[in-house]
């Protein structure tokens, strides 16, 4: 392990990827300013510029940089304007927003900083520990399992998108893979539903459905319905410095809510928004009396517990993604994308194969965290003019990038069609409340799924692997149960509160 | 019926539809030698076309109950809102698309970035127009220069 840390250092510290960071970073918090731009379309918009730089540590660097910078940014907004850019920085307005209007801007930012910061760099500690012994026992996968753990996530992101969503979120996932099998598969060289369109022989463009699913719907909403930004305090961001006794009196949050993020950032489906909004309300509860009656009205401890959170369920969404290479939330799902396109693939061996890759991304997450810490914050004043850009501008120039990240990532212009056909398909299924996370992630890792599944099938000639191979089996139980129990528990739990199911 | 079940209702077509060409169509292509095989192209679609079938007739038949919740946008009022604007940004965005190739890079992204804005309402030509420009010009340079992709700067028939 500390071979591999000194690798990573090595890398992370050389000139050109410390010059990713810092700049990733405050791209990241540019941004993810903005409101209704969230870091998956950051992201999205990013990966083109990521991919033709062609050295993969350098390109993760980047986009890992970016993604704490749109978290860091999206709480800025929140924080300032009760415009959270982000779902996942939602909570940190209830008690960030009312701080500012109290003319303590300033110390909201510090706080929200200093917050992010320890929950991200506990996060990466965490990381350091579990990613390599979760990766050990990857290594004894085959295919078969493979196949099963693949479904067991895929499960696990439908299971965890709430009441009365599961079905909707399974869908989105079956539809993602559906869209996956377009084009030719690893497996047989035989074009598949491609209808004879020639520009449909290499399957739908990553990037381009990415920009669909997100940037398009997002720039789409912020056209339909313009936000009324608060009144805005314009030049009040000072005095940024922190008490020692509020300092004291946050610690024990952020010690809490970092392993309590990490740990939720790890499950599949379950990421950063979740981490938030658990975090604040456990926060209020731990709290005493006294304390309670300040949450919601610019509570400090109320600040720092969901930011602590974000940050570091951000930090455990990499667990899954850089051991078995299944990623947990839609952000993590891109970043997939990029690294099969940089020819990397994440997964047990990468940490055998490709050390530098994995302990770099590691080393540049303290960095960045640094970075965003010293750098960002004395610069928020400057970034925060970011949001004063009117949105006749703003608007063309996001979808400007949108359609430039799909043509540039294909160099075609019947992509920059099928982007604004999907980009339209996808905001009608956000009015109708469908979750566009799980389809990507299913789109990402329907190729994965179905290459195992084939393996698995010609190894055993049928479909006997299933229970020929324990574990196989045990892991589709357990997908299984992820997808029934959540809609047998609200079902018993309606006819229970209709007075009908008794008994238990 | 909400939304959301019409929408399941379309997605039930495109399972069948998926299903169709999975069960009924891809298979006779398929090189004798191949069928040995214990699996197929078709395998794979086969399956998740049903379980596809299933999961969009449970959203249609409304079995999962879901609370109502507040959302962003409430697309039944929709007419109130901006989507004529929405509307004309998309029909600019499918223009951009068929003319980036004939028209060249920096005319199809001057007149995108200049008519998006007064799409928008935005009527300061003296400040629109240099702005455009300014963007079209650093972006091609990154691109063609930076990142080494080729876009055809000028119209064909200029010969760029």
């Amino acid at each position: 392990m500390l071979e591999g840390l000194l690798i990573g250092l090595q890398t992370a510290l050389s000139i050109q990827n410390l010059l990713m960071v810092i700049g990733g970073c405050l791209i990241g918090t540019f941004i993810g300013m903005l409101p209704g731009l969230g870091p998956m379309s950051i992201i999205a918009i990013m990966i083109p510029v990521a991919i033709s730089m062609g050295d993969p540590s350098a390109a993760l660097i980047l986009l890992a940089g970016v993604y704490y910078g749109a978290i860091f940014g999206g709480s800025t907004s929140s924080i300032l304007l009760n415009a959270p850019g982000v779902a996942g920085t939602v909570a940190s307005s209830f008690d960030g927003y009312p701080m500012a209007k109290q003319g303590e801007a300033g110390k909201a930012l510090t706080i929200a900083a200093i917050a992010s910061f320890a929950g991200g760099s506990i996060g990466a500690l965490l990381l350091m520990v579990f990613a390599p012994a979760l990766s050990s026992v990857a290594l004894l996968f085959h295919s078969a399992e493979y196949f099963a753990l693949m479904v067991v996530g895929l499960s696990a992101i439908a299971a965890f998108a709430g009441t009365g969503q599961v079905a909707k979120a399974l869908m989105m996932t079956l539809l993602g893979l559906i869209m996956a099998t377009v084009g030719e598969g690893a497996l047989f060289n035989m074009p598949r539903f491609t209808m004879g369109i020639m520009d449909l022989q290499s399957g739908f463009g990553f990037i381009t459905l990415a920009m669909a699913m997100f940037a398009l719907p997002e720039a789409l909403f912020l056209v339909l319905k313009p936000k009324t930004t608060q009144e805005s305090q314009d030049g009040e961001i000072k005095n940024l410095r922190i008490t020692g006794a509020e300092a004291k009196s946050i610690a024990p949050v952020i010690g809490r809510q970092s392993l309590q993020g990490f740990f939720i950032g790890v499950l599949p489906g379950a990421g950063a928004t979740i981490a938030s909004f658990l975090g604040y309300a456990v926060e209020r509860n731990l709290a005493t009396k006294e304390e309670q009656e300040e949450f919601g009205k610019g509570s400090i401890k109320g600040l720092a517990a969901p930011e602590t959170a974000n940050n570091a369920a951000c930090t455990g969404s990499f667990v899954p993604l850089l051991t078995l290479g299944i990623p947990g939330s839609g952000t993590t799902a891109i970043l997939l994308g990029a690294l099969i396109a940089l020819n990397v693939t994440p997964g047990p061996r990468l940490m055998l194969d490709e050390p530098q890759i994995f302990w770099a991304v590691i080393m540049s997450m303290f960095i960045g965290n640094l970075v965003l810490l010293i750098l960002n914050l004395p610069l928020i004043p400057y970034i925060a003019k970011v949001l004063s850009i009117p949105r006749n501008y703003l608007i063309p120039f996001i979808l400007f990038f949108t359609l430039m990240g799909a043509y540039i990532g294909q160099n075609n212009a019947t992509e920059l069609l099928l982007l604004v056909g999907f980009g339209v398909a996808a905001t009608a299924l956000r009015f109708a409340d469908y979750p566009l996370a799980p389809l990507l992630i299913g789109f990402i890792l329907g190729g994965m799924l179905e290459d195992n599944f084939s393996r698995s099938m010609q190894l055993y000639d049928g479909i006997g692997f299933i229970w020929e191979r324990p574990m196989t089996l045990g892991l589709l139980v357990i997908a299984a149960l992820l997808v029934f129990l959540p809609s047998f528990r609200a079902r018993r739990a309606r006819l229970r509160a209709e007075g009908i199911a008794d008994g238990d | 019926m909400a939304l959301d079940r019409w929408i399941a209702l379309i997605l039930v077509g495109v399972c069948l539809a998926y299903g169709y060409a999975a069960w009924f169509t891809m298979d006779g292509a398929l090189a004798p030698f191949m069928k040995r095989n214990p699996i197929w192209p078709s395998t794979f679609p086969k399956v998740l076309s049903v379980l596809g079938l299933l999961t969009s007739l449970v959203i249609l038949s409304g079995m999962e109950k879901s609370e109502p919740k507040e959302a962003d946008i409430d697309y039944r009022r929709l007419g109130e809102y901006k989507l004529g604007q929405a509307l004309l940004l998309l029909a600019l965005m499918v223009a951009y698309a068929i003319c980036l190739r004939p028209l060249g890079f920096i005319f199809s992204t001057a007149a995108f970035l200049i008519l998006g804005s007064f799409i928008l309402g935005e009527r300061k030509w003296a400040l629109m127009i240099p702005i455009a420009l300014f963007a079209t010009l650093v972006v091609w340079y990154l691109v063609q220069q930076v990142l080494g992709i080729y876009l055809r700067p000028l119209p064909g028939f200029v010969g760029g």
